[in-house]
Parts: C-alpha cells; sequence; structure tokens
C-alpha cells in the first residue's frame, strides 16, 4: 500500500479574546491508501483541528498554522493557495461532518446539493449529473432515488441526511474520505447504519478513511489504526487491535478501563480517570495528562515526553514504562 | 445487583400523555397529536434503579417528566410514595416536589448562568421554606456540595467558572437539597466527556447508597445502563416494547428492536466487535402522530407476520420477571 497522506509537525493554534489556544501542538501522522484511521480524543483535544487545518477548513484569524506539511500525492497542502485546495476538497479528498442538518443547505434540493460538485469537479452536464447523482443516492441506501432528487433536507431524517452527505461525498470518487463525528448526532441503530454503509463503500471503492470520534466502541468497529489525542498532542499510536489489547499510554488505558461493556456483567464499580481536561489556553511545563494520571512519576511534571516509537506502527508519548509499573 | 426486593415506590398504570397539533393563529383548532406515551404501565421499587431505554423521540423524557407532574398526564395512574399524583392537591403537590426530583441532561443550560452556585443549591430549601435562616442554609449548601465532591469553598462562584462534570455536580446537589426518596435522572451524563461519566456514575451509585434514593435513570447508553440499573424498560414510539432485570434483558432479549437495538452497540474490543452478529435494522421510526397500527415495530420488524399489522401485542410474561410486548415471543 503506498502512502496516501504525510503529515509532519503540524502546529495550529487560535488566537481568540480569552487567550491562545494551543490546539494542535506539533504532531506527525500519516495515512496509507485503503487505510481506516481513527482519530480518537474527547471534545477539545485537537481532533478535528488536526485534519480540517490541513484542508484550510479552519478559519484563520483566529485559526494560525504554525508550523507543518501535509503532503497528499506530492503536493503539500499547506502550501496551495485557496484555488488549488477547492480543487482538491470535495474531489480527492471528501468530508462528512457531524450534524447532517447544518452541513445541508436548507433551500437547496438534495438533487442541486449532490449535483454541484459533480458538475463542478467533473466537468458533467446537468442531465449526467443527475443520473449521477440518482446512482450515488442508491449506492447509498435509497430506494426510488431518482424521486429523491427533487426532496428538500427537511424532508429527511437525520439517518437518512447522512446517507445523502455521504452520496455527495463519495461522487468524485475520493481518494480520501474525512469523516468527522459522522453518527454522535445519531441515534445507535442508525450510527450501525452509517457505520456499515462506510465499511461497505470503503472496500466497494477502496478509499482511505480517517474517522475522527469519541466513541472507542465505533472505533473498534472501524479503524485499521488508530491515534489517541490529549490536549493536542498524540499520546499514542497503534493499530486498533494492539491498542484495546495491550494499550501504551496511561490515557489509553484509563479510559479504556473506565467504560462499561454492554456484552458484559458488571464486575464492580467503574474506574473512572480523576480531575477534567486541562484549559488549552496554558502550556504545562509536562505532559498535559500527568495531573490526571495514575501513573505519574516528578518526570511527567517537569518535562512533557514525546511521541516515540517503541514498536513498528507504534508510538507512545509517556516517560513511564507501563509493562513495567503494572 | 439483584433488584432489592421492597414496596414499589413509584406505580405507573396506563399512562399516557398525548401533546395536541393545533392549527391557526388566534382560533386554535386540533388537527391531530403527537402520541408521546401511549399506555406505559411499570413499578420502581424502594431502592432500586429502573433504566429507561430507547432512542430519541420515543418518549422516554416525557414519561419522566409526566411521572413527575411536570406535564399533565392524558390518561392513566401515576403514584409516588402512596400519592396519587394525578389528584394531588397544591399543598400535595408542593410536597411531592421535595420528595421527587429530577437531574437534567444539559449542565450547561440546566443551571441560571447569572445565579451563584450557592443560589443555585439553596433555591429548593427556599421554596419549600426548609430551613429557618440564611445561616442555617448555607451551612445546608456547603454540606451539600462536600456530598456531590465539590468544595465548599465555591458557594460565590458561577457556573461558568465550572467545567461540565462539576456543572452536573451541583445539578445533583440542587437535586438533593429538599431530601428527595426518588430522582428521575433524565440522560445525566451525555452532554458529558467519556472520561467525567464513570466520574457521574459512581456519584449517583454513591449517593443512592448513602441517602437510600430511588432512581429512574433514562438513558441511551445501553452500556452505561447495563451498569447501572436493576431493572431496564425498553421503550419504542411511545411505549415499553419489554422489561426485565438487566442481566437477563442483555443476555436474552425477547424482543425484535431490543435485539436490534443491543446489537448495534459497538463494544470497545475489536475482536470481539468484529465477532458479534449484528442485526441492522432498516428504515427510521416511524412518527409518533400517526403511529402504525397493531404492533407499532410491524413496519421494521424482521420477523413482522400479517396480524402484527391489526393487533395490539399483549403485555406478556415469558420468562420469570421478564415481560415484552410481542406476538411472535414464545414464552
Amino acid at each position: 500500500m503506498g502512502r496516501l497522506l504525510e503529515v509532519s509537525d503540524l502546529q495550529v493554534r487560535f488566537n481568540t479574546p480569552e487567550g491562545v489556544v494551543h490546539a494542535v501542538n506539533g504532531i506527525s501522522y500519516h495515512l496509507d491508501e485503503g487505510e481506516t484511521l481513527a482519530i480518537v480524543g474527547e471534545s477539545g483535544c485537537g481532533k478535528s483541528v488536526s485534519v480540517m487545518s490541513i484542508l484550510g477548513l479552519i478559519p484563520t484569524p483566529p485559526g494560525e498554522i504554525l508550523s507543518g506539511q501535509a503532503h497528499f500525492h506530492e503536493q503539500d497542502l499547506l502550501q496551495l493557495n485557496e484555488r488549488e485546495l477547492e480543487r482538491i476538497r470535495g474531489a480527492a479528498i471528501a468530508m462528512i461532518f457531524q450534524d447532517p442538518m447544518t452541513s445541508l443547505n436548507p433551500v437547496l434540493t438534495i438533487g442541486l446539493q449532490i449535483t454541484e460538485s459533480l458538475m463542478l469537479h467533473l466537468s458533467m452536464d446537468a442531465e449526467q449529473a443527475n443520473q449521477r447523482a440518482a446512482e450515488l443516492l442508491e449506492l447509498t441506501g435509497f430506494s426510488q432515488a431518482a424521486a429523491r432528487l427533487g426532496d428538500y433536507p427537511h424532508q429527511f431524517s437525520g439517518g437518512m441526511r447522512q446517507r445523502a452527505m455521504i452520496a455527495m461525498a463519495l461522487g468524485c470518487n475520493p481518494s480520501l474520505l474525512i469523516a468527522d463525528e459522522p453518527t454522535t448526532a445519531l441515534d445507535v441503530t442508525i450510527q450501525a447504519q452509517i457505520v456499515e454503509l462506510a465499511l461497505k463503500l470503503r472496500d466497494k471503492l477502496g478509499m482511505a478513511i480517517i474517522w475522527i470520534t469519541h466513541d472507542l466502541g465505533v472505533v473498534a468497529r472501524i479503524a485499521d489504526r488508530v491515534l489517541v489525542m490529549y490536549a493536542g498532542y498524540i499520546m499514542e499510536e497503534a493499530s486498533v487491535f494492539d491498542l484495546y489489547k495491550d494499550p501504551r499510554h496511561p490515557y489509553s488505558l484509563m479510559l479504556l478501563s473506565s467504560l462499561p461493556r454492554v456484552d458484559q456483567r458488571r464486575s464492580g464499580k467503574l474506574r473512572p480517570i480523576p480531575g477534567s481536561p486541562p484549559s488549552m489556553l496554558t502550556q504545562p511545563k509536562g505532559c498535559p495528562f500527568a495531573p490526571r494520571c495514575s501513573y505519574a512519576i516528578d518526570r511527567c511534571r517537569e518535562a512533557n515526553p514525546p511521541l516515540e516509537q517503541i514498536a513498528p506502527g507504534r508510538r507512545v508519548a509517556c516517560w513511564v514504562n507501563l509493562e513495567e509499573a503494572s | 445487583m439483584n433488584p432489592p426486593a421492597s414496596e414499589p415506590l413509584v406505580q405507573v398504570k396506563g399512562l399516557k400523555k398525548y401533546f395536541p397539533l393545533t392549527r391557526g393563529i388566534l382560533i386554535q383548532r386540533a388537527v391531530g397529536a403527537v402520541h408521546a406515551v401511549d399506555d406505559i404501565t411499570f413499578d420502581i421499587f424502594q431502592g432500586e434503579t429502573l433504566g429507561l431505554v430507547g432512542e430519541s423521540g420515543c418518549g422516554k423524557t416525557t414519561a419522566g417528566r409526566t411521572i413527575l407532574g411536570l406535564y399533565p398526564a392524558t390518561d392513566g395512574q401515576i403514584t409516588i410514595a402512596g400519592l396519587d399524583v394525578r389528584g394531588a392537591s397544591r399543598a400535595q403537590l408542593r410536597h411531592l416536589r421535595q420528595k421527587a426530583r429530577m437531574i437534567f441532561q444539559d449542565p450547561y443550560s440546566s443551571l441560571n448562568p447569572r445565579w451563584t452556585v450557592s443560589s443555585i443549591v439553596s433555591e429548593p430549601l427556599r421554596v419549600h421554606k426548609l430551613l429557618a435562616n440564611e445561616e442555617q442554609r448555607l451551612a445546608r449548601v456547603r454540606e451539600l456540595l462536600e456530598l456531590v465532591g465539590l468544595s465548599g469553598r465555591y458557594l460565590n462562584r458561577f457556573p461558568h467558572e465550572f467545567s461540565g462534570g462539576q456543572r452536573q455536580r451541583i445539578g445533583i446537589a440542587r437535586a438533593l437539597a429538599s431530601n428527595p426518596e426518588f430522582i428521575v435522572c433524565d440522560e445525566p451524563i451525555s452532554a458529558l466527556d467519556v472520561s467525567i461519566q464513570a466520574q457521574i456514575i459512581n456519584l449517583l451509585e454513591d449517593l443512592q447508597q448513602r441517602l437510600g434514593l430511588t432512581y429512574l435513570f433514562i438513558a441511551h447508553d445501553l452500556a452505561m445502563v447495563r451498569h447501572l440499573c436493576n431493572r431496564v424498560a425498553v421503550m419504542y414510539l411511545g411505549g415499553i416494547v419489554e422489561l426485565a432485570e438487566g442481566n437477563e434483558l442483555y443476555d436474552h432479549p425477547q424482543h425484535p428492536y431490543t435485539q436490534a437495538l443491543l446489537s448495534a452497540v459497538p463494544v470497545p474490543d475489536p475482536e470481539q466487535d468484529r465477532k458479534r452478529e449484528r442485526m441492522i435494522l432498516s428504515g427510521e421510526v416511524p412518527s409518533p402522530v400517526n403511529p402504525p397500527s397493531g404492533c407499532r415495530f410491524h413496519t421494521r420488524c424482521p420477523i413482522a407476520k400479517d396480524h402484527c399489522t391489526e393487533l395490539v401485542p399483549e403485555w406478556r410474561e415469558v420468562r420469570p420477571d421478564h415481560w415484552v410486548a410481542c406476538h411472535e415471543v414464545v414464552a
């Protein structure tokens, strides 16, 4: 598998009236063709910004990209101007978002919104585009797809809107689909529909996916590889099986062990992570997770550990060796 | 956890709550009704936690609010600690509001941003004139804050100074101020970060043990409900389709909707999750304005037969203490 995306040393901050928000603090990650990468973390950990910033999708100002490269097919996305980026967004790189209600235009028909990118990127005429749009809706599970093209978003339920968003995203045969919390606003049975659909389409169309979420259950279902983020840093990178079987960062470990499971009987009390996620307005001297970490040693409070490779495909940012500690 | 053997503290029988749909601005005519809660029956025993689960729009929040008398019921009976909620006098309702309280989903919108923590938590004490003077009230607020794991020093701070988890603790302290026996917890953790949810759940458990509370826990997080609740009721489109002891329900779900719902929940373990059999429901939940005839679930049910479209299924005990509303489940 070839390398599709290579992001290095990405640093993004937001200059707000309250102060400087250090959203992403010099992270590096990559994605291979056809691979599904999950970026998991809690709200405000920088998981969305670390992807949206490379597509020029954060408002600048207040956002500011301080450093970084993002190589996608020989090009550094961060060096492209807005027009060049527009040619990639919605075509080779497609996106779906959390709230399909707000990311669809309420006064345009679904058909018009799907055909827009087909006519723009693929120079189709209206008839070709309509035909392709109907095919796409069928691909994403709509019955009588052609008749649906004249519908408005409000006539669709949440799950249908998200499927229409996916149809729109797939229009130009993207090699990368970025899914930013696409199932968070949906009910669990609809979430299952969307996840199954994404997996089916991934296998059928051979695209790579970056799936941004806070739901460790969805990650377990969909991902090949996982980045665990906290306070604007990658804490751990691992294959999905390694991460859940043998988490090496205390944050991953404590997060996984705080979750109850629907398929298992209760075994005593939950083991929560104490404290709250940190404010992104201040940059701690040490590891940002140290104040909540049950494994923290003095060194953790003094210096922020770098993300280091501990095995092929496996990186951890922690001074403590969890294997020895536990 | 086994359900504590005791008397029902809360009894709900044939409860219905319809919201009228009207047309016209000056002269409003009823043109239909949203059947938000349509004939539900269950008991909640002293000291237990009953989970009420279902997807958005199934009526679980409306059920919780109607039980507390916050919405007038359309039909049915509600009894809390021997008091008939629908027939209660004003004085009795005042007493009920002390003994039966609510914790809300959104810790951001459920606290008045202009009030200090002290005024928020002491409001029930003032409204119900529970303590004689300000000094006693302040002492009680400090005690309550410490009970929910917050420092008594926070008295004069405002909600915006707190994180989501801390705000939810303030909401819990307010709910506890009047020494309630019964608390409706309406999605108390769904607005919180994953790492904070377990803290709040453990707090609710500790409080239940220390104060002997009874909970109705409304949620859509099925894993958390299994962890916390003694018994679980599953709602679909205004009706309860299944009710059983927690492990019994999760290990032996009988209703096809419950089976689909449980199979849809992802498990945070890729090896297990990818082995699980999934029942993907087609379509969407129908509108509660015109719920389907017969069994409400028949439009999406994988095993529906002809009679399911006509006959409303009976509420039957198919295994010991395991109740299901489905024609096709064999006892």
